[in-house]
């Protein structure tokens, strides 16, 4: 790696070197100009074309679709059938959130500010392991191992909670005929998928806390439980927030989950899945594909208002 | 009257470290104590033991007569200024002035009034809408100030507070925390490894050292009557003989310390109660309000000599270096010192 360097070749390359040096902005405009291009052009720009389609007129009878622009679309989004879908996986990405967060808080308390050196590395690993393998793979497992007969039966029976699970699966929205095919199956499923997602930001914003900070608050004669309140709690809804856009935003889009475990009926993601590939309505998918963007939107919206960003 | 806190024979042990060992002080109420000595050397685990953010690994801690040891940081009646300030960040100045009192169930009309009359004594009426980054390093200062005295704790600590100010400011803020001490009459414990700042400030000193307490006293008698080796190094400079030439000047082999602004240049006939050495002069460095000489003994100590500069003189007639010159002291500024603190003396236990 130790060549001598010569020759126009690096002379030029010094002069492209020394231009750059001299005007930042051109130094920038290279550096943003490729990423610009492809989140700009590449992702926005087939997005707004997905959702113009949403204005395409589909016809029921030849199954053909005509540019010809109508708000029927999203009026149908309305109707109840469709609003079900909406309102069924709404309700299951705020419970994945709300559960996800309480779950990823006291793993993510402990990591920030009990562990250091290999533990913390350990844990940081432990953490990460699920994501490095397939998320279809870890779906699959999960129906067998919520099934009948399967390893979550069997350790309910030995733990004598057979008529406890039998009686949680029997109240409506919330049970099946078995774990695997039931609202809360597929529940359990989204909160094991997104826990890293909801660990790793609190993990971070909980890091971030100086340890004076907790002290001062006992010093002033805060109680544990005040000072979490006060200090550590309000401190972390960054992360929080954070990990919740991750959580609710990923179970509103996600079409395989629901697929493999629970009830049948459709979610957001598999209803769009749905629409424009065995049915052909494109113009129907695209309307479906506006609803996380909105919802999310509004998620956003809220937090914003709630100040979760005041401490960024 | 109680003591406003007591150690005794406190030790304070991380793993093999003994941050604290076996320290006994007594700091009376309505004190400005300090704990004075280089990182490391134990002060700032003391106060801590007193905030109760440590508890002791042995002896006892009397705070107002009780024994604190075991008693959480939220039970205690001390308040403490950190070094970092420990704002809270996502609160304004006020609720932070107004935390200690929220925590414990104060009403908001009240504790907002005590709020602002605390941000008032430390001339910081008007902020209390500001968040902490919104403030410079001295105002962040007044508030952790504020938030601490708000609650009206009978013992303020200070872990070097002023540490992070600049010169200026650093010396403004001293005048005013020894001004706020003696109007609100509560004793306050001051963390610095800054000895101007402790002689300028305290009633009284504790030198640390290596976990050890060195010496306990008044400014004053630090400085002119230093008991050990280091507290003579460490609090102002010291010519610290030994060995030989200690038992030659003064008659015995044990180490003494003079000050190099007790040491003049010999004029006219020597005085009975008068020593006088004779060394080359070898370094002089002008310091504006007085100028400090280093001269070499035959036996090559080197003794520090510093003049001042109060009289109107022009550059000829200076000492120069390479001159061989006579100097002299008063027997009496000649201060005996301990190897160690006298209390190891009395039979260490381990």
């Amino acid at each position: 790696m130790n060549q001598v360097a010569s020759g126009p070749n690096h002379s030029a390359m010094r002069r492209f070197c020394d231009v750059l040096y001299t005007r930042p902005n051109l130094y920038l405009a290279l550096l943003l100009i490729p990423p610009l291009l492809w989140f700009g052009a590449v992702y926005f720009g087939s997005l707004l074309s997905l959702i113009w389609q949403g204005f395409y007129t589909f016809d029921d009878f030849t199954m053909a679709v005509t540019p010809e622009l109508t708000l029927a679309n999203f009026a149908a989004l309305f109707q109840p059938a469709n609003f079900d879908v909406i309102k069924r996986t709404l309700v299951m990405a705020i419970a994945v959130s709300i559960a996800s967060g309480v779950i990823a808080f006291p793993i993510a308390y402990y990591m920030a500010r009990y562990t250091t050196g290999n533990i913390k590395a350990f844990f940081y690993i432990a953490v990460m392991l699920p994501m490095w393998a397939s998320y279809i793979v870890k779906a699959y497992a999960w129906t067998l191992l919520l099934a009948k007969g399967g390893v979550a039966q069997w350790f309910v029976q030995h733990l004598g909670l057979e008529p406890l699970l039998q009686f949680i699966l029997g109240i409506p929205g919330v049970g099946g005929s078995t774990l695997s095919t039931s609202y809360l199956g597929r529940f359990l499923v989204f909160v094991y998928i997104w826990l890293p997602f909801m660990i790793l930001p609190i993990q971070a914003s909980l890091e971030r806390l100086p340890p004076s900070l907790l002290q001062a608050s006992a010093d002033l004669g805060a109680r544990p439980r005040q000072t979490f309140m006060q200090v550590i709690l309000p401190l972390s809804i960054p992360g929080i927030a954070a990990g919740s856009i991750f959580t609710f935003s990923l179970t509103l889009g996600d079409f395989i989950v629901p697929q493999l475990i629970g009830p049948p009926g459709y979610f957001i993601g598999s209803m769009v899945y749905a629409q424009q590939g065995a049915i052909g309505n494109m113009p129907m998918a695209a309307a479906f594909t506006l609803v996380p963007i909105v919802l999310i939107a509004i998620y956003l919206a809220i937090v914003k208002r709630l100040g979760a960003f005041d401490a960024l | 009257m109680p003591l406003a806190v007591q150690f005794t024979n406190v030790s304070r042990q991380f793993g093999e470290v003994k941050a604290v060992d076996r320290v006994s002080i007594e700091i009376e109420d309505g004190e400005f104590f300090s704990m004075l000595g280089p990182s490391g050397s134990g002060k700032t685990t003391c106060l801590r033991l007193i905030a109760g953010f440590e508890q002791p690994s042995a002896g006892s801690i009397r705070i107002h007569g009780e024994e604190a040891a075991g008693l959480p940081p939220y039970q205690r009646d001390v308040n403490t200024v950190f070094q970092d300030y420990a704002l809270f960040p996502h609160m304004n100045v006020r609720d932070n002035v107004a935390y200690g009192l929220k925590v414990k169930g104060v009403g908001k009309t009240e504790r907002y009034a005590r709020a602002d009359e605390a941000l008032a004594m430390v001339a910081l009426e008007g902020y209390g809408q500001r968040k902490p980054v919104q403030l410079s390093g001295g105002q962040r200062q007044r508030v952790a100030l504020a938030r601490a005295l708000v609650n009206r704790p009978r013992v303020l600590l200070l872990d070097e507070p002023l540490g992070a100010l600049d010169l200026k400011l650093r010396e403004q803020m001293q005048g005013e925390l020894k001004k706020l001490q003696r109007q609100l009459g509560i004793t306050f414990i001051f963390v610095t490894h800054d000895q101007t700042e402790a002689l300028s400030m305290s009633d009284r000193v504790a030198v640390f050292n290596k976990g050890r307490i060195e010496q306990v006293d008044t400014p004053r008698n630090l400085y002119m009557k230093p008991a050990t080796i280091f507290v003579a190094e460490f609090v102002g400079t010291s010519n610290v003989v030994r060995g030989d030439l200690a038992r030659q000047l003064s008659g015995n082999a044990q180490p003494f310390s003079i000050r190099p602004e007790h040491i003049r240049f010999a004029v006219g006939p020597l005085a009975s109660d008068e020593m006088e050495v004779t060394g080359l002069l070898h370094d002089i460095q002008y310091q504006g309000s007085s100028t400090r000489y280093e001269l070499a003994l035959d036996s090559g100590q080197l003794l520090s000599i510093s003049q001042a500069n109060t009289q109107w003189l022009d550059d000829a007639g200076l000492h120069l270096p390479g001159q061989r010159m006579a100097v002299r002291w008063a027997k009496e500024a000649m201060v005996a010192l301990q190897d160690a603190p006298a209390s190891d003396a009395s039979g260490p236990l381990t």
